[in-house]
């Protein structure tokens, strides 16, 4: 990864609610990387304000949804003088092709980046097959 | 040439659609001031990170978002009239025989100096980090405070 580069200033990508909210606010999609060995899948996801107990990662029909809801922290008598980024709840959806092992998901939350670890089931993964000289 | 001149003619013309949206939008407006309406639109710098501003009665907050950051890969320095906020947004190499479906993440260095209005008292500016949002604590100098004025 080449760590020398300027970080550009990207705006907050806004996503349509996939379901009327009955809350109002606005709805994010985070950034995240996603990558596979032969045993697992590994999901990177930021998620900056999103504390541990406000995350809700779901997976069920190989469809797997990340929430995160934010707590305010802005105090009640704070006035706006800059705005530059809204804050609002985090929300992505995935299908997995690959059949991961509901048992062995680890998550992790650390500074506003889940590291999500989707073991594959012994089945799906590789097998090198070798071939029997006749 | 006559009816192109008069219809052409805005004072002449007017179309009464347009005059019931423009009612409407008034309405909208007042109705926005009275239920608190649609939240202040950013507007950003073009810098990163975007950073929010808030103040009280006694002090100034400046928030960012940066998630993965460590408290070391951050550099945050108060002279009397700015802040300066700088580091580096690291992304630590995995496995080699990963193969990436998706990477959005990115990694970088930034710097970013924000200008404060009155002189600050360097010495008593906070800097915390919390589930990847930063927050730098600016208490306002006595001359920047409210004062409340008695009538005698």
């Amino acid at each position: 990864m080449t760590d020398s580069k300027e970080l550009q200033a990207r705006e907050k990508q806004e996503v349509a609610a996939p379901a009327e909210h009955t809350k109002p606010g606005l709805l994010f999609t985070p950034a995240v990387d996603i990558f596979e060995t032969e045993s697992q899948i590994t999901l990177l996801a930021d998620m900056p304000g999103v504390a541990s107990k406000n995350l809700n990662i779901d997976l069920r029909d190989d469809t797997l949804t990340l929430t995160g809801d934010i707590d305010p922290f802005e105090g009640p008598d704070e006035k706006d003088i800059l705005i530059e980024y809204e804050v609002g709840k985090y929300f992505r959806q995935f299908t997995l092709s690959e059949v991961i092992d509901q048992e062995k998901i680890e998550a992790n939350l650390s500074d506003g980046v889940l590291r999500l670890t989707l073991p594959k089931v012994e089945k799906a993964k590789p097998r090198k097959i070798a071939i029997n000289a006749a | 040439m006559l009816i192109r001149r008069i219809f052409n003619n805005p004072a002449l013309y007017r179309n009464p659609f347009n005059e019931l949206e423009q009612m409407r939008r008034r309405m909208d407006m007042l109705a926005g001031n009275l239920f608190g309406g649609v939240p202040q639109q950013a507007v950003a710098s073009g810098v990163y990170p975007a950073l929010n501003v808030t103040e009280n009665k006694d002090t100034y907050y400046i928030r960012a978002e940066l998630p993965g950051l460590k408290q070391e890969d951050l550099d945050i320095q108060a002279t009397g009239k700015s802040i300066s906020i700088s580091g580096q947004k690291k992304i630590a190499p995995e496995d080699d025989n990963a193969k990436y479906h998706r990477r959005e993440r990115e990694a970088g260095k930034f710097s970013r100096i924000i200008d404060v209005a009155d002189n600050i008292d360097t010495e008593k500016v906070e800097a915390r980090l919390a589930d990847g949002i930063l927050t730098i604590t600016i208490p306002k100098a006595e001359t920047a405070k409210p004062r409340q004025i008695t009538i005698q």
